[in-house]
């Protein structure tokens, strides 16, 4: 494949998104929103057609482009960055055709411009993010993807949640953008023009690799959602409109672990085995709190987003086991976990963009997120109530869709963990591959009761009575992802040998592609077990077809009747006497119940002549999750004292500002003299 | 050909079998507890005539409620023919392995809490409430039986397993094989719905977990669905018959072979109804809050057969 198409397709899509972008502006509010998700789509289809050609022709490819004052925009496409140019176009485009309907809400609400204009750079923004090739152009991308985030946050800015959301966002990321500063001025020895292979080629004798590493995780998992960082993500996710909830939950957290992968597996190259026991620990760890907590959730967009931080989980997984076998010398297995947790990062994208556009469907639709309030969508909503099934069964891990085929790589590449000499650590995966089959379980828990409250049975309220299906705009946008679902699903046996090799070609991992042979049975080697997903989906269908079949032969009795739903004798159903989802998950709290530490307010009236007769009964419970407040309240108490001590140096008068600037100059031109 | 015909067959074989030794166990258990009881081949009986009967279904029910049983079956059908009865290796080896399994009998558990929701009933939602409870706390011991069994035999999937263990006898007794045993056989009785878990033979409202889920089903659904459960324990059996003990399975596609085979595993799964009749009879059933610790207590078993196996190797 020549030069010219690549350089093409990068012209392309960034010219659509700009266009998108200044259309968004300049055009009144239908034609606005058509041009803006016209211009979105198009350039997320070059996007995906991008990451396609640079998979296909295995070759980097470089431009390098002048136009920033500090020493020039690099751009670069490889192995690693071209899975999430593919993921960020295939969730872009259906989120923007899903946008153009279900932004018609905003109108004469909100600003349609902002939203339109916004969308579009954002999209921009994270296509370019993973093409960046040195120093100033990663980070100011970065900085400008959260910035541009942080305003999409804030698109229905007279709500004091979303606010709230904004600046949890705004200072989790910057958190996360200081310690990348430091990281890349550790790592770059203070030139921050330095391009990506200066800095791959001096990493292995830098002094402060631990260090590195460790900002480096902090950083990115900052904006990837890792347990503890992951605070700000079932806030600022929920409120943002829904299809822009897809892309932050679907591409611009997968930016934590493209950036994550680009320092640690690329330029830092192979560390001691801690690196990799600690990110596969952080990893266990967000996977089970984030579904946990998911459980206790009944917002439906909540409850997405933490599921969310245990994908992430699952992801780092995937990474954590390839860094520790990367570094005990087994590269097959690392190569092998890499790959499954890339091929989990777009999976996720897939479903979890489907299942926030699902819930925005629904939201759409009832005007509220809280599940209690709604049941018996399936019936007024069919087509949104399928897409979100099948996200659903792809979350949960089950066969034969895309969820399952890189859980069970990941499976896979844990249970190489008996090849590792030491037994303690190798002691380590074991554990592991427990807690994630816990994490698959209770996602599948937290998905039969998302789905079964949400949509089954009856109507719980109004609004979820009177419902409607979304309009065909939306629709498609819901069904460009569940086919991504299924067929991701099906092509795992393309698309590890693909990955594989589209890794092989970077610089610090050098194993042996050719071992990567594409057939049928997915047939990877460092893996134990086989597993072909075609075949089982074919099997499945057969069965399916089968018996009916069988039953019709055995001459079973063909008759269906309605009746009512048994009752014990009572006459009548209504919603109350339906399981609601606190109910649902009420077992499991109970089992997990010194993890969520639930706070109890039961509240009795008695009757003033009798305590044997009692008025009222009023019982509360509520589920803090104990440990971000053990964690944040301090901060938040230092940093308001500290904000309070300094507070005299603010008088709002202008002459006193411009002496404090003149002061600073004074005291940088000093410091500047200082230096060598 | 004939070695995927035979494991065609295998499959039919406990499609067929699969409500003949829910009705022997049943009737051991009857023996037991000095009644007569109903022969072992009453749930043919009752699926004649549950086949017989016309459906009723809840107004309130939607498509998903009438398509459940057939995922349900075809989900368990699909694993009858992934596990290993009369003949390895195995030509289906290449579709899946035991995390296919595992994750297929999540598929049937995941359709099935579904179905319970549908009809909008009480007991349909605390059935499937129960049953996902109980389903997502047995995972972590299944996997760590699974990763401790590809540690002997350095693969996951059955066939292989069965032939590793055939080829070296001795580990059979060794401590790992046998803790995982124990592992896997108590999260099958949870898997299976039997005691003390869920008590198969009880309507009573506030126990029930399996039984609440079908409540509201009838007729050909509920002939297909009683099938699928009864399936899901003869494969759980065979599977710890023969990944455990494999001995007896045919390694040659010889006609005697194989007979000889089909015999064996005949007597394990009527050892193993034994066992479970006698477990049934002498043990209560669990508070489903205490059903977490039993779980838990498989997953230190499975825990402790990996490190033993890690340090004797």
């Amino acid at each position: 494949m020549d030069m010219t198409l690549l350089s093409g397709l990068l012209a392309a899509l960034i010219i659509c998104y700009l266009a998108g972008a200044l259309c968004a502006l300049l055009a009144g509010d239908l034609y606005g929103r058509m041009l803006a998700a016209a211009g979105a789509v198009l350039g997320a289809l070059a996007t995906v057609g991008l990451g396609i050609a640079a998979l296909s022709t295995g070759a980097p490819f470089s431009a390098i482009f002048n136009f920033l004052p500090f020493g020039g925009c690099a751009l670069r496409i490889d192995g690693l960055s071209a899975p999430f140019l593919i993921l960020t176009g295939l969730v872009g485009a259906a989120s923007a055709i899903y946008g153009y309907g279900y932004s018609a809400a905003y109108e004469h609400v909100y600003s349609l411009r902002r939203l339109g204009a916004l969308f579009n750079l954002l999209l921009l923004s994270l296509a370019l993010q993973v093409m960046a090739d040195n120093v100033v152009t990663f980070l100011f991308l970065w900085e400008i993807m959260s910035l541009l985030a942080y305003l999409l946050v804030l698109t229905e800015h007279r709500e004091p949640a979303a606010i709230r959301a904004a600046n949890w966002y705004m200072a989790i990321s910057h958190i996360g953008f200081a310690a990348l500063l430091a990281m890349f001025l550790l790592l770059a020895g203070g030139d921050l023009t330095a391009a990506f292979d200066t800095l791959r080629a001096n990493a292995p004798s830098l002094p402060d690799r631990d260090l590195i590493f460790l900002l480096a995780l902090l950083g990115f998992g900052a904006k990837a959602g890792l347990i503890p960082l992951h605070v700000w993500l079932p806030m600022a996710h929920p409120v943002a409109p829904s299809h822009v909830s897809a892309l932050m939950s679907g591409v611009v957290i997968k930016m934590g672990v493209y950036g994550f992968c680009r320092v640690v597996l690329d330029l830092l190259g192979a560390g001691p085995p801690w690196w990799g026991g600690l990110v596969l620990a952080v990893g266990i760890a967000s996977a089970l709190f984030g579904v946990l907590y998911a459980l206790m959730e009944h917002d439906l967009k909540r409850l997405l987003a933490y599921h969310s931080v245990e994908n992430i989980g699952i992801i780092f997984i995937g990474i954590g086991a390839g860094l520790m076998f990367q570094s005990y010398g087994l590269l097959t297995l690392a190569a092998l976990g890499f790959v499954a947790a890339l091929y989990h990062a777009l999976n996720h994208a897939c479903f979890k963009g489907l299942l926030f556009l699902g819930a925005g469907s629904v939201l759409h639709a009832t005007f509220t997120r809280n599940m209690e309030a709604m049941g018996g969508l399936i019936k007024k909503m069919p087509r949104t109530a399928l897409a979100f099934l099948i996200g659903s069964a792809s979350i949960s891990a089950l066969p034969p869709l895309n969820g399952f085929a890189s859980e069970w790589l990941v499976f896979q590449t844990l249970l190489g963990g008996s090849h590792i000499p030491e037994p303690r650590v190798a002691l380590m995966m074991p554990v592991a591959v427990a807690l994630l089959a816990l994490t698959g379980g209770l996602a599948m828990a937290c998905f039969v009761k998302a789905f079964g409250i949400t949509f089954l049975a009856i109507p719980r309220s109004k609004a979820a009575e009177q419902a409607h299906e979304s309009p065909a705009s939306m629709q498609t946008g819901m069904g460009i992802l569940a086919v991504a679902c299924v067929v991701l699903g099906l092509i795992p046996f393309f698309i590890v040998p693909v990955f594989g090799r589209a890794l092989a070609g970077l610089g610090k991992l050098p194993w042996d592609t050719a071992r990567f042979t594409l057939a049928l049975p997915l047939d990877i080697p460092g893996a134990v077990g086989s597993m072909s997903s075609p075949l089982l989906a074919a099997g499945l269908l057969i069965l399916l077809a089968a018996i009916p079949l069988a039953l019709r032969l055995a001459g079973a009795d063909r008759r269906t009747r309605l009746g009512h739903t048994w009752g014990c004798g009572r006459i009548g159903q209504t919603p109350r006497m339906q399981y609601t989802a606190t109910a649902f998950a009420e077992p499991l709290r109970r089992v997990f119940a010194e993890l969520y530490r639930p706070t109890q307010d039961l509240s009795i009236d008695f009757h003033p002549e009798s305590k044997y007769f009692v008025q009222s009964i009023e019982y509360q419970s509520e589920i803090h999750p104990w440990f971000e407040k053990l964690l944040y309240q301090p901060l938040i108490g230092i940093f308001q004292k500290t904000a309070d001590r300094v507070r005299w140096i603010q008088a709002g008068w202008l002459g006193l500002y411009l002496a404090y600037i003149l002061f600073a100059l004074i005291a940088l031109l000093v410091f500047a003299g200082w230096l060598p | 050909m004939s070695a995927w015909l035979v494991e065609v067959f295998e499959a039919l074989f406990a499609l067929a079998l699969a409500p003949g030794l829910v009705g022997l166990i049943r009737w051991i258990k009857a023996r037991m507890q000095s009644r007569l009881g109903p022969p072992p081949w009453q749930p043919y009986r009752e699926l004649r005539k549950l086949l017989h009967k016309e459906v009723v279904v809840s107004d309130n029910a939607s498509w998903l409620f009438r398509f459940a049983p057939y995922a349900v079956s075809a989900s368990t059908l699909a694993i009858a023919f992934l596990v290993p009865l009369i003949v390895v290796p195995r030509r289906f080896d290449m579709i899946g392995d035991l995390f296919v399994v595992v994750y297929l009998l999540l598929l049937g558990t995941f359709w099935l809490a579904l179905a319970g929701l549908d009809p909008g009933s009480a007991f349909g939602g605390m059935g499937a409430s129960r049953d996902v409870t109980v389903a997502a706390l047995a995972e972590p011991s299944t996997a760590t039986a699974i990763f401790s069994l590809a540690l002997g035999a350095g693969s996951t999937n059955l066939g292989a397993i069965v032939v590793a263990t055939l080829n070296d006898p001795r580990t059979v007794l060794t401590p790992g094989h046998l803790l995982a045993f124990a592992a896997l056989f108590v999260v099958a009785l949870a898997e299976t719905g039997r005691l003390p878990v869920d008590n198969p033979a009880t309507h009573l409202e506030l126990t029930m977990i399996h039984e609440a889920m079908i409540l509201e089903y009838s007729g050909r659904y509920l002939a297909l669905l009683e099938w699928a459960s009864g399936l899901k324990l003869f494969l759980f059996l065979s599977l710890l018959a023969n990944l455990f003990f494999p001995w007896g399975i045919a390694q040659t596609m010889t006609p005697a072979a194989l007979a000889w085979a089909l015999a064996v595993l005949v007597l394990k799964l009527v050892i193993l109804a034994v066992v479970l009749a006698v477990i049934e009879t002498r043990v209560a059933k669990l508070r489903l809050f205490r059903v977490p610790e039993l779980l838990t207590a498989s997953f230190v078993l499975a825990l402790l057969a990996i490190t033993s196996s890690f340090l004797l190797r």
